[in-house]
């Protein structure tokens, strides 16, 4: 069993940082709405506001390293240019995609909303992040304010959600492969 | 008046909002942002060639370097004059939504190719 180097950070990008981001989405606007915006009148306790400040911190984490990891070390090699001539296109996914009227619209509507609606995302939780950590348990008597934040959340899931299933999408049609080869696994020989 | 609504009311009172609404307001502007830098440097070769900041990633690395270099800048000029204020909170959230689903619907390449 092998895996190359990067396909391995394709797996980093999108199932280590993004499809976790998308799991954490739902949890913190969970606890968002549990904690601050059901008619309960207490306070959050200061555990559970500590809480949700590290969690939100964690996935603004999450959600920076799925971008840049995504723009800076995947995307250069899912747009690089083949020499001219080159006949097998398997190691530039961009010009494999649109090489065939089936698979173009994976890049020229896929990637193209991709590549810039992922960057909503931290844009989002990082806000969420920072009212959090600047209101803490006082959120609870702010009703515009955790509204605005869950309402940011909600944005945030669905622009990594749409990333996150064109890049699945695309990296099943296109998969970005090349590089050192990671043995894994010594496979049983029959 | 319960101990925790005169807690709450303590709390509430100490705090104004304007520090969130700046950190609302700034958002929308980012998300906004991205999609504006992304259309121009779509629509004019200048901009695109401007936007490579690093060669490998192409004009992606400038748009979204612009996007965030704005998005930071204004949270950080709207957070000093609002910070100590309450402000109106309604038409701050109205105004950042609005620039986030703009945002949101001119990233979409159908949409964006209109302009």
């Amino acid at each position: 069993m092998e895996i190359t180097a990067r396909s391995l950070w394709t797996l980093i990008h999108g199932m280590g940082f993004g499809a976790l981001y998308l799991m954490a989405c739902s949890g913190a606007l969970v606890e968002l709405y549990r904690r601050y915006c059901t008619h309960n009148p207490a306070l959050p306790t200061e555990r559970d506001a500590r809480f949700l400040r590290i969690y939100l911190v964690a996935m603004a984490a999450l959600a920076w390293l799925a971008v840049f990891t995504g723009a800076y070390i995947v995307y250069p090699w899912y747009r690089a240019v083949p020499p001219p001539g080159t006949a097998n296109l398997a190691a530039f996914p961009q010009r494999l995609l649109m090489a065939s009227p089936t698979t173009s619209g994976w890049h020229s509507l896929g990637m193209e909303w991709k590549e810039h609606v992922a960057w909503i995302a931290p844009i989002s939780i990082t806000m969420a992040a920072g009212v959090v950590l600047e209101y803490g348990r006082n959120l609870k008597n702010h009703p515009q304010l955790r509204n605005a934040v869950l309402g940011f959340v909600w944005i945030s899931l669905l622009a990594a959600g749409v990333s996150g299933f064109f890049g699945a999408m695309i990296n099943k049609n296109a998969p970005v492969e090349g590089g050192p080869v990671i043995h894994i696994v010594q496979g049983e020989q029959k | 008046m319960s101990a925790q609504n005169a807690s709450a009311s303590a709390i509430s009172s100490a705090r104004p909002n304007g520090a969130g609404a700046a950190a609302i307001l700034a958002a929308g502007i980012g998300a906004f942002l991205v999609a504006v830098f992304a259309i121009l440097a779509d629509r004019f070769p200048a901009i695109k060639s401007m936007m490579i900041f690093w060669k490998p990633t192409g004009p992606l690395s400038g748009v979204t370097t612009c996007a965030i270099v704005f998005w930071i800048a204004s949270w950080a000029v709207l957070h000093a004059r609002w910070r100590n204020r309450n402000v109106a909170l309604a038409r701050v959230n109205a105004a950042a939504f609005a620039l986030l689903i703009a945002g949101l619907l001119l990233t979409f390449p159908p949409i964006a190719d209109l302009f």
